[in-house]
């Protein structure tokens, strides 16, 4: 099973609600993956600095003093706010790559979550609720996310196999299905230089999107490529830093439902995700069709 | 015939017995309807504040009508045996699913395998039905007023599947004695599926469906049949390089 839910907002006026929006949204579709869950926030952009969400098993051991260790070894401030198991750290643009190897070579317990100018990513075992209360995501403000609720098939129960997966600056993927032929698709991208840090099959899928937009393609175009380059069952929705994405395998036995308004695009793996959206009694309700890619950006 | 229970259904003597799933969780509203006996007077019922429910009205076996204001997730309706339900929204996957007999009318759209495996009865989507619909029918009469999506009438046994508007790829894949009935575009004929002559029988046999259903603008004849060529009904030792 599993259960996605997106949310990209339209109406400005919306952005403080982003958090609680996609947090009931998850919420409702708890019985569709107790194993695991995950949400990821796109929050304005500042301009001057650039974010990497981290993850320890050991939070007071690996988060205590980072920052001036890390500003020491990078050359450049560091800020770092602790949530639970996670914290975000933040640093000016143009050290976000030296930052994130440093992080690893000073805790290399740290598991790094994603990066991005914008994206915060917070992904635990544990039902929706729990991991949203866990890191407060009801308080958090945006301008679009997406979230899963994980009932496991393709890899272990951790926290690195909770979904988003996040492969690319501000990019990330929720997959509510299953891939056959990852092992090769995997593969093919080591040999392009990109580092897995799971078995997972869905990390593959994310791998692929973000090696497909590092060689130019938009996200509709990359989204086009898994329809003849994945192998499998997939329903897949996708963050970038601007952009929102939906695409369904051709057979589509994943299910999958959108809502349009003037005020914001969502979608839910059901209709339950969406029925505390302002407005929905008059949405444009629909069920997203077969191989077909639909994005969004700003 | 079930229309016969269903008219005696609409019986307005009784008032409608109101269940509100934002009050009460759905099993007591699924309890009760299976807790209800031949001749009770309680045969009107009306459901608020589906929201996406899944498996309302399940599994209900008494003549009588049940409105469901909004809409259902999946499996309404399944099993139903002799109701009337009417959705006033779209329904989720698996609608009617294993339907005996009665009616089950979707004002909105359905979703993936409307109708599947059902055995009797008549399901009626006034929007359009997405992939798998019909899939296995045994019996069930489905109209569906749009379209259909891929895979529509796989395996499909018996009953009659008609289609006001398209349907999707693959249609009738592996069909036995089901017949469709499409009066827009197919996108391809599945395999084994053949488009056939409509004969005198079928166009008195869809006008009666079209009739139950409440379709009044569409004729008959702008409808083309479509059914099993039966050529894999039995094994043949030629295509035994093919398994």
């Amino acid at each position: 099973m599993c259960g996605i839910v997106g949310l990209f907002l339209k109406d400005k006026s919306l952005e403080p609600q982003l958090g609680s929006m996609l947090s009931e949204m998850l919420i409702s579709l708890s019985d569709r993956g107790p194993d695991s869950a995950g949400i990821a926030i796109y929050g304005a952009p500042s301009g001057n600095e650039a974010k990497i969400t981290v993850q320890s098993a050991k939070p007071e051991h690996d988060f205590r003093n980072l920052d001036a260790e890390l500003a020491k070894a990078i050359g450049a401030p560091v800020s770092i706010s602790v949530k639970s198991t996670h914290a975000v750290v933040r640093t000016a643009p143009a050290k976000i790559d030296e930052a994130r190897e440093t992080i690893q070579m000073l805790r290399p317990d740290i598991r790094i979550m994603g990066a991005g100018e914008v994206v915060e990513i917070y992904k635990e075992v544990g039902l929706p609720e729990t991991v949203v209360d866990r890191f407060n995501v009801r308080s958090m403000t945006g301008t679009h996310g997406i979230g899963h609720t994980r009932m496991a098939t393709e890899s272990a129960v951790t926290t690195m196999g909770a979904h988003p997966f996040s492969t690319g600056a501000d990019q990330c993927l929720v997959h509510n299905g299953s891939l056959s032929n990852h092992n090769n698709v995997r593969r093919e991208l080591i040999r392009e230089g990109i580092k897995f840090e799971t078995e997972n099959d869905t990390e593959v899928a994310a791998a692929y999107l973000s090696s497909q937009m590092a060689h130019g393609k938009n996200l509709g175009e990359a989204l086009e490529g898994t329809l003849s380059d994945l192998d499998g069952f997939f329903t897949f929705v996708v963050g970038t830093k601007n952009g929102f994405g939906v695409v369904r395998d051709p057979i589509a036995c994943k299910p999958a439902v959108m809502a349009e308004t003037d005020q914001y695009v969502a979608f839910g793996s059901e209709y339950r995700a969406l029925t505390k959206l302002p407005g929905i009694d008059n949405a444009r309700v629909w069920e997203p069709e077969p191989a077909t890619v639909y994005f969004w950006e700003r | 015939m079930p229309a016969i229970n269903v008219s005696k259904a609409h019986d307005q003597r009784h008032a409608s017995r109101v269940f509100d799933l934002a009050k009460l969780p759905l099993r007591e509203l699924n309890q009760a309807l299976h807790n209800l006996t031949a001749g009770s007077n309680e045969t009107a019922w009306e459901v608020l504040n589906p929201k996406g429910s899944h498996s309302v009205a399940v599994g209900v076996d008494q003549p009588i009508t049940i409105d469901v204001r909004g809409s259902v997730g999946y499996y309404c309706g399944g099993m139903n045996d002799g109701s009337a339900i009417t959705v006033h929204g779209s329904a989720g996957p698996g609608v009617g699913e294993n339907m005996m007999s009665g009616s089950i009318t979707v004002k909105g759209d359905a979703s993936q395998y409307a109708g599947a495996t059902g055995r009797g009865g008549l399901l009626v989507i006034e929007g359009n039905a997405s992939s798998r619909c019909g899939i296995s029918m045994k019996g069930i009469d489905i109209v569906v007023h749009g379209n259909i999506g891929h895979m529509s009438a796989f395996m499909a046994q018996s009953g009659n599947l008609v289609v006001l508007g398209d349907a999707g790829d693959a249609l009738g894949d592996s069909i036995y004695e089901a017949r469709l009935f499409v009066r827009g575009k197919v996108g391809s004929l599945g395999a084994d599926c053949i488009a056939k002559e409509m004969r005198p029988e079928h166009l008195e046999l869809l006008q009666g469906l079209l009739d139950r259903a409440g379709v009044t603008d569409v004729k008959a004849t702008e409808f083309t049949r479509y059914g099993s060529a039966r050529t894999l009904y039995n094994f043949n030792i030629d295509n035994a390089d093919a398994y």
